[in-house]
């Protein structure tokens, strides 16, 4: 009797905890529009979206390989599952053409579509909720313009529960924090448009902070270094590792180039960034390099000079290559001697020549996983921008050769110990493609 | 010394372990199918196959390629017996310097030997390193789509006993 009182009021609790957890989680389905509703379009207005959403990488996830701009479709593999980049063109029945300004602002900053759904952190919301009205209005405007497709996403992979979207409810109870960008008011307006951009569209920390279990980012470690697409995407400001410090000339550069003398290339997911990076407002890539720069900066090796290695570098008689170094005895050695010296050690300047291998933070930085992608693929010609290209050795080196190149590169041009887990690195990185 | 598999031949080569493979191949074995065009591993006009994958000669040292299969063009055929991809390429008439197409033949028959029924599509994404500057490229592509026919096991046919 007692416990059957006990077992009735459990139950009555549980199903009122049940309730207001719905109830809270729950967002009711903003009306559709009628999509010829709208006038001609301010073109102004739309200009700076398309500026905006460029800042916001906004086509990266939304185009599938080969597919038409912002029609989605992108796999984007998570720890967690497969999700499926939205159509966001403004098709009326898998777009966003039936989305009132309400709508797209709440799906931007909140992460619930029109219809009332929770979207998956995949889309950086708690990066864009910072985003200003006239801003999202911009970005509305940029969208709605654009041609329709008609293009659905394939259903999401994910177990359950993580496929019932009110759990995420819950995750944007702990890790969402809605709130507007407000200006620091003791620095001065370029500093806090820069941090506007770096924290809301741009959503930087998205891969250059560290994640928590639960897919977060973690908010005690901002710009600690994070993890993209099988990349590393490294520290920023004082938690950089690269061998010469970078500052505000260097970013800029670098953020509107793609690539800088004393730092490389972007590659992988940046090398992205910095394509779209290259048509924005450089005012606005300038702000971002500055506000970049006032987060600290690192100790840096500050090395000027090159490495002494080898003797001669007299090109051999075929004009493109440099002459070997002496060839070490150790095996990593001896590959980068005869293979990577001779663009690495030759006196051909960058784009032709290879990066000073000494000055590459993928050498330095905790995590082996950029070095190894660059060994094994190369940097593949960027469209047709004059950037610097490699060759790939994954098919001419076995991972066995690629561990002891890399910890040769390692000990010898960062001065620092070898990799751990070397070979389940190398492997993880030839399984991802 | 390095000792290579060259066409299914074991050969030591003399070179400096730090020579290119191409230089190899073409000065120490007279094997000049492969062409010298840029020696940075940029145009794929020395593209040789090693162990089944297309890479480059020119940059590519023989000492790390110790013990390994090497097929150059001259494996797949020769002057008087031309291979299936080679005949493809003659009767495409997909030359016109040809200063490219040893290293285009190489990696396509890479390809086609893994997947025999490569797409379009495949083909295009996979001769991405390759530079042709006189312009043949639908040529080229025809060739390795016949070729791809013509060596494709056909299932129907073996079933019947042709």
């Amino acid at each position: 009797m007692r416990l059957r009182f006990v077992l009735l009021v459990l139950i009555a609790i549980g199903a009122l905890g049940g309730t207001a957890a719905l109830l809270y989680a729950w967002e009711s389905p903003i009306p559709p529009i009628d999509p010829r509703s709208f006038g001609a379009p301010d073109r102004a207005l739309v200009r700076r979206g398309a500026s905006l959403a460029l800042i916001g990488d906004c086509a990266t996830c939304h185009t599938a390989p080969g597919g038409v701009p912002y029609a989605g479709r992108l796999a984007m593999p998570t720890p967690f599952g497969t999700i499926y980049s939205t159509n966001i063109t403004p098709d009326p029945e898998t777009g966003i053409g039936r989305w009132s300004i309400q709508a797209f602002m709440r799906a931007l900053r909140s992460g619930v579509d029109r219809e009332g759904r929770h979207l998956y952190p995949a889309f950086p919301y708690d990066h864009f909720t910072r985003v200003s009205d006239d801003d999202a209005r911009a970005l509305y405007a940029f969208f709605m313009s654009i041609d329709p497709v008609n293009s659905s996403a394939p259903s999401n992979a994910l177990p359950f529960p993580l496929n019932v979207r009110l759990t995420l409810a819950g995750w944007k109870l702990l890790f969402l924090r809605q709130a507007r960008f407000v200006a620091d008011p003791s620095r001065d307006e370029r500093w806090n448009r820069g941090k506007y951009l770096v924290d809301g569209l741009g959503h930087c920390g998205a891969c250059h902070s560290p994640r928590n279990l639960l897919g977060a980012e973690k908010a005690s470690a901002e710009f600690e270094g994070g993890e993209a697409e099988g990349w590393r995407a490294y520290a920023l400001g004082r938690y950089s590792q690269s061998p010469v410090a970078w500052d505000e000339a260097a970013l800029t550069d670098y953020l509107a180039n793609g690539s800088h003398p004393l730092h490389g290339t972007a590659q992988g997911p940046m090398a992205n960034v910095v394509d779209n990076l290259a048509q924005v407002d450089p005012a606005d890539v300038s702000a971002m390099a500055y506000y970049l720069a006032s987060l600290g900066k690192s100790e840096g090796r500050n090395k000027s000079e090159r490495v002494p290695f080898g003797p001669g570098r007299l090109p051999q008689a075929a004009g493109a290559q440099a002459a070997t170094p002496s060839i070490p005895s150790e095996p990593g050695g001896a590959i980068y001697a005869t293979v990577c010296a001779s663009c690495h050690e030759g006196d051909r300047p960058p784009p032709l020549g290879g990066a000073r291998l000494d000055l590459s933070t993928a050498v330095t930085d905790d995590a082996p996983a950029n070095l190894i992608n660059l060994v094994l693929n190369g940097i593949p010609a960027a469209g047709a921008s004059a950037r610097p290209i490699m060759p790939g050795f994954g098919d001419v080196l076995g991972d066995r050769q690629i561990s002891d190149l890399s910890n040769y590169l390692r000990t010898r041009f960062a001065g620092r110990s070898p990799w751990d887990g070397l070979a389940e690195a190398v492997a993880e990185a030839r399984g991802g493609r | 010394m390095t000792t290579l598999i060259i066409n299914g031949e074991s050969r030591s080569v003399a070179a400096s372990p730090d020579t290119p493979l191409l230089y190899v191949l073409r000065d120490e074995l007279g094997l000049n199918a492969a062409k010298y065009g840029c020696g940075l591993g940029q145009c794929g006009a020395c593209t040789v196959i090693v162990d089944g994958k297309a890479v480059f000669s020119c940059v590519t040292a023989v000492t790390v390629l110790e013990g390994r299969a090497v097929t150059t063009l001259e494996g797949l055929g020769s002057h008087d017996a031309p291979g299936p991809m080679q005949l493809a390429f003659i009767a495409e008439q997909a030359a016109q310097c040809g200063y490219c197409i040893p290293g285009m033949m190489m990696r396509a028959q890479a390809l086609l030997n893994r997947d025999p029924h490569a797409t379009d599509e495949a083909i295009r994404a996979e001769l991405q390193p390759h530079l042709c500057r006189c312009g043949t490229h639908m040529r080229i592509l025809r060739a390795i789509r016949r070729a791809a026919e013509e060596t494709r096991p056909k299932a129907a046919e073996s079933r019947t006993g042709r």
